[in-house]
């Protein structure tokens, strides 16, 4: 069972800041739906709306059909939450704590086994240890086993993977896409852009805005222009040295290149004009290969880049 | 080995916590001026040998000399000289812009017209001059973070210690993050830095890799991807701590 999720004019503040700004949203039963964005970009406050722990300023959600607001209770009922911070009494065993979030919600760990097994038999040697002695990732599995105990239709997971390391990381977007499969609605919420590519759909956002809601690769395919990945001797002083060229757009790191995007539409003169301005600064050994968008790319170019505070 | 050419010397260091080892036998050196990368998957021991490396932490055996001074012999001095930040601690939140400088100044022994000069540059070069009497609690993660960058060289340290620095940080603000690591480098300070994303072990001159407390891989970033026969540090990272 899977449930739908609709979110429609929803607006929040705290005092003076708009944390949420008229988000609308259509999320399908049984989507795995990706937030990406920055600290700051209203995440937790649309996770926190929905599960029914701050009201809204203004504008309507549902889960199944049960308004946030007026069925919060039925909703908790259904939903596993995995906040960002604080999920798990440190001071209790691992035993102990999915224990107590099972009695919460009157079941046991061995009815709904079958659902958590998989994660469950990673953190079962240490069931005796207390969850505060637990490495980062062996806490990880154990808040999301707690999130499931109840076999939820919803779960909603608010940066599981920030300050996780890039190995567990993949291990626990292995794991999602296995709940998926068992047919619960899964909304996560990441700052690593490179998450976005796991999701069904994904939003991208900042400042309480959405910057754009689609599949991944409706996203990247939208990009405006063609990027290049560029490489000379001189990668140290590349970015300043470009920020110089008029015709160089979107100029950032990635890696071990900087990408920079051609507008103009003739790819051959822009490789031209860049390659003989490098070269006037000194740069040599100058390769660029032209690049398809990743979902990074395709942030930088929406995000407003005159953010105030 | 020649002195001056390395600001971090590390030989068989070990760190024990009763029966478990979270330092087995680390031996790097990191070079004056260079930007180092110090990766490794969540409990690999990098956070003890940073501890160790600032002078918070003794070895258990082994030897550590940073910026000069035997940190088991003189961690006080090895304080003086070096800088540090993280994402979990960094900056006081009740405080002002201003006055988290004049603390950090002021803690390091800096002259107060010295502090004031220097946060002015700061907040010029960070182009945040009218926010100097704002609480930090008010200020977006972002900037905080580059503010803490700011303060944690302060002082002028010769070795600055980067703890995840960028964690949570937006896309536009942790490229301009590394720009004031590129300046800062330039300028003669050591950059040591931890970070999740493997883009920006891209960054670094030199990265190693720690894997259940040893160190697995040390090199440049394309000399470790021609090593592992892969094309980006994501895949390198992988083969080695999964």
């Amino acid at each position: 069972m899977s449930v739908p999720v609709h979110i429609h004019n929803i607006s929040k503040s705290y005092e003076k800041v708009e944390a949420l700004k008229d988000i609308n949203l259509e999320i399908k039963a049984g989507e795995l739906f990706g937030f990406i964005g920055p600290d700051g970009a209203g995440k937790t406050s649309l996770f926190r709306i929905l599960t029914g722990l701050i009201l809204p300023r203004s504008g309507t959600a549902s889960v199944g059909g049960l308004d946030v607001v007026n069925d919060f209770k039925k909703i908790r009922q259904i939903t596993g939450y995995m906040p960002g911070r604080f999920s798990l009494y440190h001071d209790l065993t691992v035993a102990e704590n999915l224990d107590f979030y099972a009695s919460i919600f009157k079941t046991s760990l061995k009815e709904n086994y079958d659902l958590i097994k998989d994660i469950y038999i990673q953190i079962e040697p240490f069931r005796k240890r207390k969850a505060g002695d637990l490495s980062g990732g062996m806490k990880q599995k154990l808040a999301l086993s707690c999130a499931l105990i109840h076999r939820p239709e919803l779960l909603i997971l608010d940066e599981p993977t920030t300050g996780v390391d890039a190995v567990s990381r993949k291990e626990f977007w292995e794991l999602l896409n296995k709940m998926q499969q068992s047919g619960i609605t899964i909304l996560v919420s990441t700052p690593y852009m490179d998450e976005a590519a796991l999701c069904n759909r994904v939003a991208l956002m900042q400042n309480g805005k959405l910057l754009a809601t689609d599949t991944p690769k409706n996203i990247t395919k939208r990009y405006q222009g063609q990027i290049f990945a560029l490489h000379t001797n001189k990668m140290h002083s590349l970015v300043i040295d470009l920020e110089n060229t008029a015709a160089a757009a979107q100029v950032y790191r990635f890696g071990d290149s900087v990408h920079i995007t051609s507008t103009s539409g003739n790819d051959e003169s822009f490789r031209q004009i860049i390659t003989a301005s490098l070269e006037e600064k000194g740069h040599s050994a100058i390769q660029m290969i032209a690049q398809q968008a990743v979902i990074e790319d395709c942030f930088l170019a929406l995000m407003d880049k005159n953010q105030t505070l | 080995m020649k002195q001056g050419g390395q600001i971090i010397t590390v030989t068989d260091l070990v760190k024990k916590f009763g029966q478990f080892t979270a330092n087995d036998k680390l031996n790097f050196s990191v070079k004056k001026g260079e930007i180092f990368g110090f990766l490794g998957a969540n409990g690999a021991g990098k956070t003890t040998a940073i501890k160790i490396l600032s002078g918070l932490s003794k070895p258990s055996s082994g030897t550590a000399i940073v910026a000069g001074f035997d940190v088991k012999k003189y961690p006080d001095k090895v304080k003086k000289n070096i800088g540090y930040m993280s994402q979990r601690f960094s900056l006081y939140d009740d405080m002002t812009v201003k006055e988290n400088f004049r603390f950090y100044g002021g803690i390091y022994g800096m002259k107060r017209k010295e502090i004031k000069e220097k946060t002015a540059l700061f907040l010029k070069k960070l182009d945040m001059e009218d926010y100097r009497n704002m609480l930090l609690k008010k200020i977006p993660l972002g900037w905080k973070q580059k503010l803490a960058f700011s303060v944690a060289i302060l002082h002028n340290p010769k070795i600055v210690f980067l703890d995840e620095p960028t964690g949570g940080v937006d896309p536009i603000t942790r490229r301009q993050f590394w720009e004031l690591i590129y300046e800062s480098a330039s300028g003669g300070t050591t950059v040591f830095v931890t970070t999740h994303y493997m883009d920006e072990a891209e960054y670094c001159e030199r990265v190693s890799i720690m894997s259940e407390g040893r160190i697995e891989a040390i090199g440049t970033p394309a000399q470790l991807k021609e090593k592992y026969q892969v094309k980006t540090m994501d895949e390198v990272f992988i083969k080695i701590a999964r």
